[in-house]
């Protein structure tokens, strides 16, 4: 028995900010102070607020650290865990009041969330099947496989209105009910771990921070349709989440909980892994199951869905990792707990990343329903440096942005697609007064056009002379007929591409126009971008009223491009300037601007 | 594209290559495994140039224009090799919003090369890459795996100094 235990969060954006050194150092210093026997120190998954990593959690007070550094160890050792004097200096701002130290769980970013999916994110070691047993872990599995069938499954999965939290929204247990009525001799279970939305973490998290949940949900489907052989197929790029599977999949299989005859019921269910290679088409369903087939990863035409003819030409389902971490907690607590949740027809929690503006960058839980100002301004604490709020774009390159007048619209799958965006699979970007929203079309763009397979000519030639489009436009060298063009473009791409990839392609286009058509014309109209990105179209120039002459814009200038003699007003070679900006930023009396 | 001429010479030991054959004898009668097997191989060969191809194809039996075509399809798989530091600039779109083009723009400068290539010397390398997950340290760059965060392009100069 430990009299304490110190969770320090071992995810991908405390790993970045540097919590193994901080773990390293935690245990050093606990053996120096003779505290081994008494102090145990864990690594766990994320708790969510990666803007304030590394993060650590004293428990049993719950004491929340952020933005711990390693010369702060000895004192948080010394004071907090042998004297038992919390070092309310280095606590989370948030949680410290005049009246005290307040529980985490009553500060802004967490009190309206709601934890199902990431319900043991940062609370267990997720290298250790013990802790997730420990927390209620392959209880469901073992409910299912002994007092339920496959059909009482399938039902429970259809009251909770569960839908697929990959983006899609299609109803979970419709899926299933579908690859069971397909008799084959063989079946598949498949995990969509392949994460490709820039800027979206929600799955990645789940996996660094909770893997067996994933395993014991796909065998749950694989007793529900009649699979006894599961894939995840997980992005290359996510390093821990690939070892901590491994991990989560050898130990499941020593405690046979996967392999033969799990429970002793007969029942036999086994997980490989397959790793990406950095395609985003390999998110599309039928790409995913071809490249785990060891192809190029092409979609191809569907029907037959992946339910008739999937993995290997075998009836398949596959679902996205969020969605597995769901399914354990609809088994256990009944469809109407899940179904209590939510609006009318988007049931329980959806997982956000926020980033981008924004000051609590990191993972949310939310109940859907909940409004995207309590997103963005009670969860998130708002956008930083006084700025104004301009959009929040979800859904990734197949998404859209959602602008100020939107600010109170619930969250669900139908609201979002209501007006121009989609749900995607979480990313929530906001951004700001200082974003131009053509040059946010044209990033999505750039990315559709490297992203494309090519297998398809409206998706491969169209998204490519979309962006060329956008390109003229950002230099200002565009017509309004060009504009005409591209939103004709946009519907032909839109309704002709083979896959999800290309018929959303025009989103981020389409959605921009509709909100942010004036920026468009003053681009195409006036020559000028009003957010003051678009190189071609800024210039910068110094006034000479504030300008006393210091010489350092002269100095920083890579192109030489500023003249003036020492304590005279400095003048910008216009011919000469690259636009880099750094003038300004070096300027201390604020003289020179970008218009 | 992928069909740019090799600059590089080929120089495999005899070690890589019963690395590579006995990687593939474990898995060639997996279901689907040409792609763990040139996953593997890269991790051996730090690159796949059409020798090692050649030989994964000799070795399983699938055509070489089968092998090529994942190999180009893939943006994993590198058909040059990488540098001694491999430079990877996040552009997912947390990053970009904040500042990391000119991130990138920065490096491009600094070292004289673009997207995908290499120094001459072989010592860096740099690549674009969507998201690395860090994205409350935008904007972010990663140099063999070591996580740069909350950047500003004046940074760069220093960083790079550490690896000169």
């Amino acid at each position: 028995m430990y009299r304490s235990h110190v969770l320090v969060c071992g995810g991908t954006g405390c790993t970045s900010s540097g919590s193994p050194q901080i773990i390293e150092r935690l245990k050093e210093e606990i053996e120096r102070q003779g505290l081994t026997d008494e102090v145990a120190v864990i690594q766990t998954g994320c708790h969510g607020l990666c803007a304030l990593g590394p993060i650590m959690i004293v428990y049993p007070d719950a004491s929340f650290y952020s933005m711990v550094k390693v010369e702060d160890i000895p004192e948080i050792v010394s004071e907090h865990l042998l004297k038992g004097r919390v070092v309310t200096r280095l606590l989370y701002d948030e949680t410290v009041t005049s009246a005290g130290v307040k529980a985490l769980i009553d500060t802004d970013f967490y009190k309206k969330q709601h934890r199902v999916a990431l319900r043991n994110c940062g609370v267990i070691n997720p290298e250790v099947i013990d802790e997730y047993i420990g927390t209620g872990g392959y209880e469901a599995l073992g409910k299912v496989l002994t007092e339920m069938t496959p059909d009482d499954v399938i039902q429970t999965l259809l009251d909770s209105g569960l839908r697929g939290r990959g983006g899609g929204g299609f109803p979970t247990g419709l899926k299933w009910k579908l690859a069971k009525q397909n008799d084959a001799d063989q079946k598949y279970v498949c995990c969509n771990a392949d994460e490709g939305d820039p800027g979206a973490f929600m799955d990645r998290s789940v996996l660094e921070g909770d893997p067996p949940v994933v395993l014991e949900a796909m065998a749950i489907a694989g007793y529900a349709i009649g699979a006894n052989q599961g894939y995840i197929y997980v992005r290359a790029e996510y390093p821990i989440a690939v070892d901590r599977l491994k991990i989560a999949i050898e130990q499941a299989r020593e405690y046979n909980l996967l392999g033969k005859d799990i429970f002793g019921t007969g029942f036999d269910f086994d997980i490989d892994l397959r790793l990406g290679a950095g395609a985003f088409v390999c998110g599309e369903e039928t790409a995913l199951m071809t490249s785990i087939e060891g192809k190029r990863g092409e979609p191809r035409p569907r029907p037959p869905f992946p339910a008739q003819k999937g993995l290997f030409g075998k009836p398949t389902i596959l679902n996205n990792v969020e969605t597995y971490a769901n399914i354990p907690q609809i088994i256990l607590n009944g469809a109407e707990w899940f179904a209590s949740m939510g609006t009318e027809k988007s049931k329980g929690t959806k997982v956000f990343a926020l980033g981008g503006k924004i000051h609590n960058t990191g993972l949310v839980e939310i109940p859907m329903g909940t409004t995207l100002r309590e997103v963005i301004e009670e969860i998130g604490g708002g956008i930083p440096n006084g700025k104004r709020f301009k959009a929040a774009q979800t859904g990734g390159p197949s998404g859209g942005c959602i602008p100020a007048e939107h600010f109170d619209i619930p969250i669900d799958y139908d609201n979002l697609i209501s007006i121009g965006s989609m749900m995607g699979s979480g990313g929530l970007i906001v951004m700001d007064e200082d974003d131009c929203m053509v040059d946010i079309a044209k990033f999505f763009l750039e990315f559709t056009v490297e992203e494309s397979c090519g297998k398809c000519t409206p998706c491969r030639v169209g998204t490519r002379r979309m962006l060329e489009i956008l390109t003229k436009i950002t230099k200002g060298q565009a017509t309004m007929e060009d504009l005409d063009k591209l939103e004709e473009l946009c519907y032909y791409i839109k309704e002709n591409s083979l896959c999800g990839l290309g018929q959303t392609a025009p989103n981020p286009v389409l959605s921009t126009l509709r909100y942010f058509r004036d920026e468009y014309e003053a681009h195409i109209k006036e020559k000028r971008c009003p957010a003051g990105v678009c190189k071609a179209l800024l210039s910068y120039v110094i006034d000479r009223d504030k300008c006393r002459g210091c010489t350092l814009c002269a100095r920083n200038c890579p192109a030489g491009a500023i003249i003036g003699s020492v304590k005279n007003p400095h003048v910008i070679d216009t011919e000469k300037c690259v636009k880099c900006g750094a003038c300004m930023e070096k300027c201390k009396f604020g003289a020179i601007t970008k218009k | 594209m992928a069909c740019k001429k090799q600059t590089v010479p080929f120089s495999g030991t005899k070690e890589q290559e019963e690395a590579l054959k006995k990687v593939i004898s474990e898995l060639k009668d997996i279901q689907g495994s040409l792609m763990p097997i040139m996953q593997k191989a890269q991790d051996i060969y730090g690159y796949l140039p059409i020798e090692v191809q050649t030989m994964i194809s000799d070795e399983t039996g699938i055509p070489l224009e089968k092998v090529y075509g994942v190999a180009t399809f893939y943006s994993q798989f590198a058909l040059q090799p990488k540098g001694k530091y491999k430079i990877s600039v996040c552009l997912g779109t947390a990053c970009y919003v904040k500042g990391s083009g000119n991130i990138f723009s920065k490096l491009e400068e600094l070292l004289g090369i673009t997207n995908g290539e290499c120094t001459p010397d072989g010592k860096f390398s740099l690549d674009s890459c969507r998201c690395v997950g860090a994205c409350g340290l935008a904007p972010v760059m990663m140099i063999n795996g070591e996580v740069y965060g909350r950047l500003v392009p004046d940074d760069i100069p220093g960083i790079l100094a550490k690896y000169n």
